[in-house]
């Protein structure tokens, strides 16, 4: 009888873990749409409805955590945000100067541009559910590819760039944010214009390398980086020019081949509602494109 | 534990209820920086009310679910998380620890061993991104946390699954005392 029980527990155990084995490993040979992706996406548009009604039936309790939250960190955000509004002021006062300069040199060329995001034909749609895993950063929304939205598509919130869609059904999309493991973006910085990549570090969400710069040196603490969008036709990027996506908070190291720069993201990827998706991403290159 | 539909439809709605109060709620609520996971909380309490089959059958459902609906590499928190459920199980059945504590520990360890073995599978499947340090401070917060609650997580799940399990023996005594035996063997 005991021995029957243990070889029982045994085969369950090992029929089990056989079970995830034979799972990872298919998952990993089929293509983006195997068999298996088809049933997540049709599992997550059947649970999906679920989720968005038990996200908005706890939105209260999710706000009450949040109040305690928010109160402990006001006072340290407030003395932040003086700081930076004296910054800003001086800061605006040259821009104003340089958005003139700028408008007449745009003149001049005849640049002819999208007229802001509109021009990428945004989505709004609502969060309803966030992974729980370092390794994974994933958001769920609202909206599918019977809006519009297709994978790779950019997502974007007030503040700045806020992922890229993984996968997507009918009503409902995966949104993999900045900081995924697997996430990269072409990107620029917006005063020196030195290009690179931006690559996530797996376990610090509020942390992203900026890396592959040529002349890392001259990208200063404090600089905006922004997307750098298509710079060969033979390689689209999803991305237009010019989303912001984080600024440089430090840079490690001396040299020029072991300088690591860090860059903190814009948008607080703890705390989304709302995103935007740019169904139209290459709007802006069709646009130059066309006499 | 009994087995038949009614208790594998409760196990069921513990999954169910659990993973979609994680994904739209708790996944949500960052207290120091990071936010509770209920998922190896659940596999344990399971594991050590029901056994190890039990809990290991419950993690690997509930792996599945969350990767499923996270569009995440199947199977890898499956795996995970039936570790937690079976090790709990198996606990119990060699065990059978009495103390009130008892499932405060095993939330904690279960957490440990699931964001550990989380990690391992993931250097192991060959993570493309740098790796912060800041990575062990979260696993060593979701670790409090979670300990923190695991405590209301195991109470909840033994009321729901109350009806399918053998009488604890300490409350069958307290009961008959209060209802006026002298003892527990003279009701027999």
């Amino acid at each position: 009888m005991y021995d029957r029980q243990v070889r029982r527990r045994r085969a369950v155990l090992l029929a089990l873990v056989g079970c995830c084995l034979i799972l990872l490993t298919a998952y990993f040979g089929e293509s983006s749409g195997g068999p298996l992706k088809s049933i997540q996406t049709g599992a997550m548009e059947v649970v999906a409805p679920v989720q968005e009604g038990a996200n908005r039936a706890l939105k209260p309790f999710r706000d009450l955590f949040g109040w305690f939250g928010d109160t402990l960190d006001a006072k340290d955000e407030r003395d932040k945000l003086e700081a930076e509004r004296d910054k800003l002021r001086a800061d605006v006062a040259q821009l104003q100067s340089a958005a003139a300069e700028n408008d007449e040199l745009r003149d001049m060329v005849d640049y002819a541009r999208g007229s802001g995001l509109d021009a990428f034909q945004p989505v709004t749609a609502q969060v309803y559910s966030r992974s729980n895993s370092s390794w994974y950063s994933t958001i769920e929304i609202n909206k599918g590819s019977s809006d519009g939205i297709e994978v790779n598509q950019p997502v974007i919130n007030g503040k700045g760039l806020v992922g890229k869609i993984k996968r997507v059904s009918d009503g409902n999309a995966v949104v993999m944010l900045l900081s995924d493991a697997d996430f990269g973006v072409s990107a620029r910085a917006a005063v020196s214009g030195q290009p690179g990549s931006i690559l996530p570090v797996a376990g610090s969400p509020g942390d992203l390398l900026f890396e592959l710069v040529p002349e890392a040196k001259k990208v200063r603490s404090g600089d905006s980086i922004v997307t750098a969008g298509t710079i060969s036709d033979e390689l689209p990027s999803p991305f237009p020019e010019g989303i912001l996506i984080g600024k440089v908070t430090r840079i490690d190291g001396e040299g020029e081949l072991d300088r690591t720069i860090h860059v903190a993201p814009y948008a607080d990827l703890r705390d989304l509602d709302f995103v935007r998706v740019l169904t139209e991403p290459t709007a802006d290159l069709r646009a130059s494109a066309t006499p | 534990m009994t087995w038949n539909a009614a208790s594998v439809g409760r196990l069921a709605a513990i999954g169910l209820v659990g993973g979609i109060l994680q994904l739209t709620t708790v996944s949500q609520v960052a207290i120091f920086g990071v936010p509770a996971d209920l998922s190896p909380l659940l596999a344990a309490a399971v594991g050590l009310l029901c056994g190890s089959i039990a809990g290991a059958s419950f993690g690997f459902g509930l792996g599945l679910f969350m990767d499923t609906l996270l569009a995440q590499t199947l199977g890898l928190t499956s795996l995970v998380l039936l570790g937690a459920g079976y090790a709990a199980g198996r606990l119990r059945e060699l065990r059978d620890p009495a103390h009130a504590l008892v499932p405060v520990a095993v939330g904690a360890a279960a957490t440990a061993a699931a964001a550990i073995g989380f990690a391992v599978l993931q250097f192991l499947l060959g993570v493309d991104a740098p790796v912060s340090f800041l990575l062990i401070r979260q696993i060593l917060m979701t670790i409090v946390l979670n300990t923190l609650l695991a405590l209301p997580v195991y109470l909840a799940c033994r009321r729901v699954l109350a009806p399918f399990l053998p009488d604890d023996p300490r409350r069958r005594r307290r009961r008959a005392y209060t209802t006026g035996g002298l003892s527990p063997l003279s009701r027999a």
